[in-house]
Parts: C-alpha cells; structure tokens; sequence
C-alpha cells in the first residue's frame, strides 16, 4: 500500500482546472441532488421567483434583465430583456415560454448537464420569464437522446407543482404559471426557433419565414418567448443578486459567464464556465491543460456547424459574441473542440459541411443543394482533383446560401468553409496544387513510404498489409506499392523502427 | 407555495444538510451520476459507498447522495465529502473497490484516503 504522505491533499478548487473559472450557471451542478427540490430551496431556489412575483411588477424584471446585459446563449446573443420585451406588450389571451433543450452540434453537452444537476433553475428561470412577458405556460423542448435529463427535469416539474411553485396563485400573487415537456425526434434544424414551435406543435420540424417573429406570433399562432436553457439558468440569479452584479462579469457588450463543453485535443476535457472576455489562450494552456502528446495547437473550432476555427494567431482575443463574429467564428452555444496539427481543415470543412448537409430540412432550396454543391467541391479537392478556381466557387456559393437561406441552419452552413478558407488557405492550396494534405489525414493524397536506411526487412509489414502491397525479403528492404495500396495505416501502426512514413 | 415566509422555512430547515455547518459532525458524500459519471461507473461506487456507510453503522452521521456533473470528465466517477469547516475533499477515478477504503478509513476513520484525491491525480 503506498503511503498517504508521499501525495498532496490538493482542493479541486485549487487545481488549475478550476482556479479560472467562475460558476453562476453551474453553481449547483455537482452541489445538490438534482431530484430534491428542498435542497434546491436551501442554496436560494425559488427565492428569485417569490422576489419577482412579491416585490416587482413584469416591467422591473424585464428592466432587471436588460440592465444585466444578459444575451442568448443558445449561440445567437440576442439580448434577452429586448426579446421579453417585444412579447410583453402584445395582447392575447395565450402566450408562451418554450426552453430550448434541443443542443444538437456535435460535442457540446452544457445544457445536458444543467438539466440533469440543476432541473429547477431552468423551471425558475422559465416561470420568472412567464410572469414578465404575461405567460401562463410553457413548454421545455428536449432530445429524446438525454434520458436522464429528461427523466430529472420531469420529476423536477412534478415536485415543483406538488410544492405549488409551478401551477395556480403562486405565492398568492395571483400568478399561474405550469409547464410540459416535449421530446425532439433528433433532428438539429428543430434547434432553430420557429422549427421548435412547429415540432411542438406536433408537425415535421420545418422553419418558417419570419416576420412575424414568435414575439408576436409563435407557438400555436400565440406570443412566445424561446431562449435556451443557458439563458434560463442564469435569471434567477440575476433577480437575486441585482443586475449590476451580472454586469460587472464579462466585456462590455458581453455580461456574464459562459458554459463551455471543452474537447477535443486537449489534456482536461470537461465541462468549464469562465467569465466572458476569457481568452482561449487561457482556457487551452491552463484550464485545459495544453494539447496532449506534445503537439502543437492548430485551432480552436467554436459554434459547431454554425461557427468557424479559430487560429492559434487569435488565441488572446478575449472571447465574447462580437469578438468571436470578427474573427469568422462564432460563439455558438458553447462546443469548443481544440484540434492540433494531425487534424487537417479541409477535412475539419468537409465533416460540418457533410452534417449540415445531412440535416437540411430541406425546404429552401439555397440551403438544400447549395451545401450539397459545396460539399462535392470539398470532396474533389481532397480526392485531389481540386483547381484554383474551386476556391473562388466555394466562396461565391458560401455568399449566396448565407443571404438567401430561411433560416439559420443555412445562414451559418457555410461558416466551417469560409473560416478555414480565411485562416488555413494554404492548406487549401496544398491540397489543390501540390496534391499533399500537410496533416496527414485525406486518404487520396496520401502515400505510404518506407524508408530503406531505417527497414530492417523483419516481414512484419508485409504480414499485417491486407492488400498484399507490400513486396521485399529478408536482408533486402521492403517497398510499398502505391498502386494496390489501400492506405489503411497497417504497416504504418506495425512498423517498430518507425521506417514507414505518411507523405 | 403561499409566501416567502413558507419558503424561507423550507430552505433554513434544509440548509445545513447540504451545507454542512462548522462544528457540525455529520458529513455529506456526494456522486457525481450525470449521464457521464453513470458511463464512467459512477453508479456501483454509489451502491458501494451506501452500502458500506450502513455496514458501518453511520448512517445517522453520513448522507450519501446523487448530485449532476461536477465537470471533470476525465476525473470521473468522482466522489466529494463535505464536513463542517472544512475544504471539501474531492477522490476521481473511484471504484467500488476504492469506495470501501474511502468509507473505512476517511467516514469511519477520519482520515482522507490523499491517493485517490484529485491532487494525487493531476497527470
């Protein structure tokens, strides 16, 4: 048994992972049990909303609000106050609150993990968003792919209504306010507001025009306020703590903290919250730990199919939402995958291209055939059949399905491709014209070599090589030959005297 | 829910359960069982850790409880006891196996298993 004293007892806060980070959102994430409403009662629950609904009319909280300098974190950064308030003037005898729990780009888990640590902040943040915009329900839009998040948030509406926090005359205010769950069928498009509504609503998850914008005519015809669960989760704690206290955190036009879902090439994956203006050099070498097996950072890939790669040149732009639109990415709703120099950009493109590509709905034809197009063009020019001119046509295409699409999912499609073009154009070029991909990774451009100082003819290349491509006997070096070889990287893993090669 | 007052109640009844006080001998271990906490294991170090505490006859002393993502993805399952006054004290990568030790010789003992914390951890 080794001994206690050869270790140091290091608090979690102390180590590097957690030292920058500061938790508003995440506050009770890894603190309470997500299924007792009464220990999310003890660290303050609900007092937000018994703050709002006994002291302040619907104006100071929408006041409240916009004077925290609260924006949608769902990735847009629309200021949340001025949403509340386009909604709370129009009259009708139905209006709704919907969260959107449908976080579909590829590595991004922080409203998975809100919902099942802290289920009630989003029910109070949505309730208290019902009583400033004259809303009596609402409805939580979540993949069926979160059954757990599911399962908690569930029992978590069913406490809080057993409790009286959810239902009639809350407090005694004369408040009702109750909400549903509904399950999205996994489709990424149902992430974009009016697609939302339209699946709620039980019809194929399609976006519409806007106007009328959902302030005005959303969920069934009626007012609705959509924002994410992010958002949500940090209202309570702006009611409570005063707005100047939010807005004290973060850049100027930027308050507050950001969830972000780190993986990637990174040392410490993980789930990290850092005020807004945090650099990425900051997050990637300290909180994350630096990229593993000693290789270099490339880029920093934010907003997921929406957004765009950063370059390590921009690692000390502080991060908020008008920083990172400058640079061609995007904030997003926090996925941030860190790749380093065995990942290649136009293979980073063409994988957001490809499932962009696969999750057009389909109803606008910029967004249907367009990503189509430039998604051909990006497998030619890895196939190693790219001309100089392909870039030119990737960029006008990318100009076209940005200004005519319906609705985000097309607007943003093409970010990944202009931003790589923006920031790696030579390996673009390297692609085109030398035919070579400097990472290593498109397959066509790619060969296999063996070099002959180095073989030691021992066989065992030759033995793993499905494609019988390999020739050579023993004292002679072996040689591959490119035409039957299949490069599936055998030879390349087996090899112990390092002698094979990607070139 | 009829008043602030009712509400305040709840929470000042509740509150030292989950912050535990200075003074206060009780303890509170929390697991880490979100989706990845579950993937990574988390839910047999639960059963262990509830099982042992009762085995251990301090169940009056010790809750053992379910919580959300603590964020460390590559710590986990991770496991946290809090005490009165006290830094709480974080153990990752656990086990059943390790679990046991844990109840043994930090709940029952008094004295924090330093290998198993994420300190002793960190690459």
């Amino acid at each position: 048994m080794i001994d206690n004293q050869d270790f140091n007892n290091v608090a979690l806060k102390d180590t590097p992972f957690y030292k920058a980070q500061e938790r508003v959102v995440l506050r009770n994430c890894g603190v309470i049990d997500p299924e007792s409403i009464e220990e999310y009662i003890a660290m303050d629950g609900y007092a937000a909303l018994g703050k709002v609904l006994t002291q302040m009319t619907p104006d100071d909280v929408i006041k409240c609000v916009s004077d925290s300098g609260l924006r949608g974190r769902g990735g847009g950064g629309f200021p949340t106050g001025r949403k509340w308030s386009l909604c709370a003037p129009v009259q009708a005898p139905q209006k709704y609150v919907v969260c959107n729990a449908d976080e579909g780009d590829p590595g991004a888990f922080m409203d998975r993990s809100v919902l099942e640590g802290d289920p009630h902040c989003v029910i109070e943040g949505m309730a208290i968003c019902g009583y400033a915009i004259g809303a009596t329900k609402g409805f939580v839009y979540v993949r069926a792919e979160y059954p757990i998040a599911v399962k908690r948030l569930q029992i978590a509406i069913d406490k809080a209504r057993e409790m009286g926090l959810l239902g009639k005359n809350i407090f005694g205010s004369g408040f009702d306010f109750d909400m549903e769950i509904r399950l999205g069928a996994g489709a990424f498009v149902c992430g974009e507001e009016t697609a939302l509504m339209t699946s709620i609503e039980g019809k194929r998850g399609e976006p519409r025009p806007r106007p009328p914008y959902p302030a005005i005519k959303g969920l069934y015809g009626c007012p609705t306020t959509e924002n994410n669960v992010e958002t949500f989760a940090n209202v309570a704690q702006i009611i409570l703590r005063g707005a100047e206290w939010f807005a004290s955190k973060g850049t100027e036009k930027s308050k507050g903290t950001k969830v972000f879902a780190l993986g990637g090439k990174i040392k410490n994956t993980g789930l990290v919250e850092i005020p807004m203006g945090t650099t990425l050099r900051e997050i990637i070498e300290n909180i994350g730990g630096g990229i593993p097996n000693g290789k270099k950072f490339k880029a920093a890939q934010t907003g997921g199919p929406s957004g765009g790669c950063i370059p390590a040149e921009k690692m000390d732009v502080p991060i908020d939402y008008d920083n990172l639109t400058a640079i061609g990415a995007m904030m997003g709703s926090g996925g941030l995958i860190v790749m380093d120099e065995d990942n290649c950009m136009v293979d980073i493109a063409k994988f957001f291209l490809g499932f962009t590509v696969d999750e057009s709905c389909g109803k606008c034809t910029p967004c249907r055939v367009g990503t189509r197009r430039m998604l051909e063009i990006l497998e030619k020019i890895t196939a190693g059949n790219g001309e100089m001119s392909d870039l030119e046509e990737l960029e006008k295409l990318a100009e076209y399905i940005k200004a005519n699409s319906l609705c985000g999912l097309g607007q943003t499609a093409p970010n990944p491709v202009l931003s790589t073009i923006k920031n790696f154009r030579e390996e673009y070029i390297a692609h085109i014209v030398d035919k070579k991909c400097p990472a290593g990774v498109c397959k066509n451009l790619l060969r296999y070599v063996i070099d002959p100082e180095k073989c030691k003819s021992c066989g065992m290349c030759k033995r793993a090589c499905p494609a019988d491509a390999i020739s050579g006997e023993r004292g002679v070096p072996y040689s591959i030959d490119p035409e039957k070889c299949v490069k599936c990287g055998a030879c390349y893993a087996t090899c112990k005297f390092g002698a094979i090669s990607k070139q | 829910m009829k008043s602030l007052e009712e509400l305040n109640a709840i929470r000042d009844k509740v509150r030292d359960t989950v912050v535990i006080p200075d003074g206060s001998d009780k303890i509170r271990v929390v697991v880490g069982l979100a989706t990845c906490g579950i993937a990574a294991g988390a839910k047999p170090v639960f059963n262990a850790i509830v099982d042992e505490v009762e085995k251990a006859g301090l169940g009056d002393k010790v809750s053992v409880v379910q919580t959300g993502c603590i964020g460390i993805c590559q710590f986990e399952p991770v496991v946290e006891v809090f005490e009165g006054g006290k830094e709480k004290t974080t153990y990752v990568k656990m086990t059943a196996e390790k679990a046991q030790r844990v109840v043994e010789e930090h709940l029952k003992g008094g004295k924090p298993v330093v290998e198993y914390t994420i300190g002793a951890n960190l690459n």
